[in-house]
């Protein structure tokens, strides 16, 4: 079965077609780049994948299930633009929020586990809003991994990262790929999502102009894909 | 249970982010003493009149001085995309809406109780004569208000005028809850019991809370998810 299965999806923003008829499946297990310029529908997608946007057209399925099942949505983890942490609690506070709100037994020991995975035990009672940004994104990274998801929804999650926060992205990264996780992720930093990436999904004004296994020549020369599939 | 779980979650969660900063009770405090003050001096404490709009005149400041705690309700999820780590969690639409109208409803209540004493001293009533009716009239009103303004809160989020659109979406949808508050407070600040027909306003205030939290349980998802 397919982790991620996208169905002739469409979705428009007033008259435009931000998305026309997407229709790829992503394998459990695999680790996708999704490619495409500013504008050309990565993140209408990903949020369409996350339960946050309703497709017009299509529909997206998670294991079988409707994106929009809350049991679904259980089984992801989603690291978006915004950090989605809360600057008036503290880094064991806002963990503990959304192990509870996913219902992990033991939400403590889980928030903790990951504090230390990240680098923030000793500023556990430190409030978010003190924390310098790096510290916030590795915050961030711990709050969508937290609840060991099946599938990680990744929108350019590199951006704007401090170095130590890229290490452990790539860390965790790599260590949920060993687990058998399945991976998309959205970017414009080539080079560190195709050597992640086992597959490659490139999307070009709203449609899918390529989709397949990653190559080495596409390592090799990240710009490749873009020459031979993107917008000239 | 994990409904219930969820719900208290994230009721707590708003009730220690508010705590910690203060900004929606603050605001909506100081403007609902003020007001209370301010009136108290336009108009004569003794006279009859005064006390014939007490009711009316305490409503109408908890519903202004409400609105300034049910903008923030949605609007301090947008602070680094929070909503978007809410609503992407397991999280039912009407677990997180219930959880953020509880946590409003309890600071609400919260004014109020502080807003009462000073309402009775500066407009000379015995608003404590029937306190289990007050009571009651203070809990339907607010769940009311509460419901309503979490609702619209929600709508409003995303709107960069969602301060001054709140209040013009709330406000008249308020008018039959209002009424029947505004109704039976005036006849409790004046020694009153409810009787009689009067428990038709109950009714109304107890239909308005159950039609509202149905349709606002139903609607969520269809505001929340765009």
């Amino acid at each position: 079965m397919s982790a991620l299965a996208i169905e002739g999806v469409w979705k428009f923003y007033g008259d435009f077609p931000a998305l026309r008829d997407i229709r790829f499946n992503v394998e459990a297990g695999s680790c996708v780049a999704l490619l495409g310029r500013n504008g050309a529908g990565k993140t209408t997608l990903l949020k369409i994948l996350a339960g946050l946007s309703r497709p017009a057209k299509g529909q997206v399925k998670l294991f079988g299930q409707d994106a929009s099942e809350r049991s679904a949505r259980a089984s992801i983890g989603v690291l978006g633009h915004g950090i989605g942490i809360y600057d008036e609690l503290s880094a064991i506070e806002n963990l503990r929020l959304f192990a509870n709100l996913y219902g992990l037994a033991e939400p403590e020991r889980k928030a903790m586990e990951w504090l230390e995975r990240t680098g923030l035990e000793r500023v556990k009672d430190g409030l978010v809003r003190e924390f310098s940004r790096g510290m916030r994104q590795r915050l961030a990274v711990a709050r969508a991994f937290l609840h060991n998801p099946r599938i990680l929804l990744l929108d350019e999650p590199f951006t704007a990262l401090d170095d130590r926060a890229i290490a452990v992205l790539q860390t965790v990264l790599r260590e949920a790929l060993a687990e058998g996780r399945t991976v998309l992720m959205s970017t414009h930093q080539l080079r560190e999502a195709l050597e992640l990436a086992t597959h490659v999904a490139l999307i070009n004004r709203g449609k899918l102009a390529f989709t397949g296994e990653r190559t080495r020549e596409m390592v090799d020369d990240p710009g490749w894909i873009y020459r031979h599939y993107g917008e000239a | 249970m994990r409904f219930l779980r969820q719900t208290l979650t994230v009721a707590a969660k708003d009730l220690r982010s508010e705590l910690r900063t203060k900004e929606a009770v603050n605001a909506s405090l100081s403007f609902a003493l003020v007001i209370l003050i301010l009136f108290s001096f336009a108009f004569d404490p003794t006279a009859e009149t005064t006390r014939e709009i007490a009711g009316g005149l305490l409503w109408l400041v908890f519903a202004f001085a409400g609105v300034l705690v049910l903008n923030r309700s949605f609007a301090r999820e947008l602070a680094n995309d929070c909503l978007e780590a809410l609503i992407s969690s397991p999280v039912p639409g009407a677990a997180l809406f219930l959880g953020k109208a509880l946590a409003s409803f309890a600071l609400l209540l919260a004014i109020e109780v502080v807003c009462l004493p000073v309402f009775g001293v500066f407009y000379n009533v015995t608003w404590y004569s029937h306190p289990g009716q007050l009571a009651l009239v203070l809990l339907l009103t607010t769940w009311g208000v509460t419901v309503v303004g979490t609702l619209f809160s929600a709508l409003t989020v995303n709107l960069r005028l969602r301060e001054v659109m709140l209040p013009m979406l709330v406000y008249p949808v308020l008018i039959p809850c209002l009424m029947a508050a505004m109704q039976l407070t005036t006849t409790l600040v004046a020694g009153d019991p409810i009787a009689g027909d009067q428990w038709a306003w109950v009714r109304l205030l107890a239909s308005f809370d159950i039609i509202f939290t149905s349709l606002a349980v139903l609607l969520i998802d269809s505001v929340l998810i765009g």
